[in-house]
């Protein structure tokens, strides 16, 4: 569509996903040669270059995180993070539908870079038919030998959203129930069965084989110089068009809704907009005409998060919206620390009784002390958001709640 | 009924982490994991039941409760949430006469809440055994649901 730029979704429903030939007809699969004709540290001084930084929600830079892992480990692990369970978001999803091969061949360069030899793709319980198409899409690039000696296993979760957190991710490769780990150790250092391990997104490995391809240059030159790239966005809500775009991340988020998007709903105002999911900030329609690109989004005190945008009109109830995500957070709690466990708890239980209108002015002075400890104390980045889209919906439309209170 | 626990169990005994595979293998029989079974599955993968226990509890597929044929999900994340997911959790309830958590007394159905299931192209969503029914409303109720009869 006009105002989008395709790199990973270029073939989009042109090729077969699980075919490796399909994919080497449009060009796949020569920039994983390229790699392996280059010194690993060229590989990750390329990719450190292109700026390409971490699509799965912490925008941390790829290839700096491939230089952590020590070159003298003697057996490293790639792990692919499709755990993919923010609310409103299904951008994997549909890279592994539209360009699967792509992932894998992400996965190989990594791969290559750091030395190991073996992946393992974590592909949520919600996506079983992915579970099959990854099989066969690795099967085919077996088969005509693109992958070389490289193994990859996917292995499927079983409906848990800190699943997605790479620890817990890791903790459930390994057949526990999924808690996060306390940090430092890294994955880099201490990761799957204690190896060093690098955890990236679908959409960060996606990006590699056009990068060594294109050379890290052509990359950085794209979008938004500091989160430089394509960035694919799920639109819900009361939006028009709700289906799935890639832009460059200069995208602005006011263009997103009124031309990709192609405005609200029902000739209704906007009254907010929700980027990166359930944890992200609630965005008032003042600060919308920002670029999508991860510093921007932050200047604005929200997050790209996974690139979920969700779309608001004037009609909705912002207390009722932000009460059933509060909900959410309680329920996926993983329950390991207190501030998590006990916080989403009672977060839930404050804005459930100021929902019904049973609410006092002191329950969103306690939401507000509540939301400062849990940012603070909570032990992974579910503690730590999970308060962050009730505070700025408080802050963004204190009105709404007044309205509400007994 | 075919295959023994056991057998269903064994092929990732030897798998490294390989105890959630062999929960989906069960449940993908039973539909839910037997009480024997979770012992089982202890005693293959040589580690205490309170552990086995602890792991497939920890997981919402997972359920050690016995349940219906067909688990129908309802998601109510945000953007199901807003698309009307409220009124078709209403209208699945009354259709099927029972409150989400629990079973249809013929065993047919089990009614249960979701967060997402990255289908939100299309809100509200639920999934039927894992196959996700896009834009769904309470009109669409009994068409939907008369595929399982
Ligand atoms: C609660 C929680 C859920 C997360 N879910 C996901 C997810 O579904 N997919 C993902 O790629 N990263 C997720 N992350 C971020 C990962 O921990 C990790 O930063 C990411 O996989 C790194 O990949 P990247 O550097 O390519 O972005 C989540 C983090 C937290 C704290
Ligand atoms: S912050 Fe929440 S999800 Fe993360 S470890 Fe603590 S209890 Fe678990
Ligand atoms: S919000 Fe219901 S399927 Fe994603």
């Amino acid at each position: 569509m006009k105002g989008e730029k395709r790199i990973i979704l270029e073939y989009a429903d042109k090729i077969n996903p699980e075919k490796a030939e399909d994919y080497i007809k449009v060009g796949g699969y020569k920039g994983l040669e390229k790699a392996r004709r280059m010194k690993p540290k060229k590989i990750i001084e390329e990719v450190k270059k292109s700026n390409l930084r971490g699509r799965g929600g912490a925008g941390f830079n790829t290839g700096m995180k491939w230089s952590f892992i020590p070159e003298n480990a003697p057996i490293k692990y790639v792990v692919c993070n499709l755990d993919e369970g923010e609310p409103g978001t299904y951008k994997d999803r549909i890279i592994c539908e539209k360009n699967a091969q792509a992932l894998l061949e992400g996965m190989a360069i990594c791969a290559t870079a750091i030395g190991a030899e073996k992946g393992y793709i974590y592909c949520r319980g919600e996506y079983p038919y992915i579970v099959k198409l990854l099989n066969n899409a690795i099967k085919s690039a077996k088969e005509i030998g693109a992958l070389e000696d490289f193994d990859i296993e996917v292995r499927m979760g079983a409906g848990a959203y800190v699943c997605g957190e790479e620890t817990a991710l890791i903790e459930s490769i390994e057949g526990q129930r999924g808690e996060p780990r306390f940090k430092p150790p890294f994955p880099g250092v201490e990761g799957l069965w204690g190896m060093p391990t690098v955890v990236n997104n679908v959409e960060t490995f996606a990006c590699l084989p056009y990068i060594l391809v294109n050379g890290a240059e052509w990359f950085a030159s794209i979008g938004a110089p500091n989160y430089p790239g394509t960035k694919i966005l799920t639109l819900t809500g009361d939006i028009n068009n709700p289906t799935y775009f890639e832009v460059p991340t200069d995208y602005l988020l006011s263009d997103v809704i009124y031309e990709l998007g192609g405005g609200i709903k029902s000739g209704r105002e906007l009254k907010a907009v929700q980027v990166g999911g359930s944890s992200g900030a609630f965005i008032p329609k003042k600060n919308i005409d920002t670029p999508i690109d991860f510093d921007s989004m932050t200047k604005i005190g929200a997050s790209l998060g996974s690139g979920a945008v969700f779309v608001l009109d004037e009609t909705r109830d912002i207390v009722d919206i932000a009460t059933r995500i509060a909900k959410f957070f309680k329920h996926e709690s993983c329950g390991k620390c207190n501030p998590c466990r006990e916080g989403t708890f009672r977060m839930y239980e404050m804005m459930t009784r100021i929902n019904k209108g049973l609410g006092k002015p002191e329950d969103i002075e306690n939401i507000l002390v509540l939301s400062r400890v849990m940012q603070k104390a909570s032990l992974c980045g579910l503690g730590q958001a999970a308060p962050i889209p009730i505070e700025t919906s408080i802050k963004h439309f204190k009105s709404d709640y007044m309205a509400k209170l007994n | 009924m075919g295959k023994s626990f056991e057998e269903i169990i064994a092929p990732f005994k030897d798998k490294k982490g390989g105890i959630i595979e062999a929960f989906h293998a069960l449940q993908k029989e039973y539909n839910f994991i037997p009480q024997e079974a979770l012992k089982e599955t202890a005693r293959i993968f040589r580690i205490p039941e309170a552990e086995a226990y602890g792991i497939a509890t920890f997981y919402t597929h997972f359920s050690i409760e016995k349940r219906g044929k067909y688990i129908i999900r309802m998601c109510e994340s945000a953007p199901c949430h807003v698309a009307g997911a409220d009124k078709v959790l209403k209208a699945l309830e009354s259709y099927l006469g029972i409150k989400a958590g629990e079973t249809t007394p013929d065993g047919k159905f089990t009614l249960e809440l979701c967060e997402c299931v990255g289908q939100c192209q299309a809100t509200p969503v639920i999934t039927i055994n894992g196959e996700p029914e896009l834009n769904v409303t309470p009109e669409k109720i009994p068409q939907i649901l008369s595929k399982y009869e």
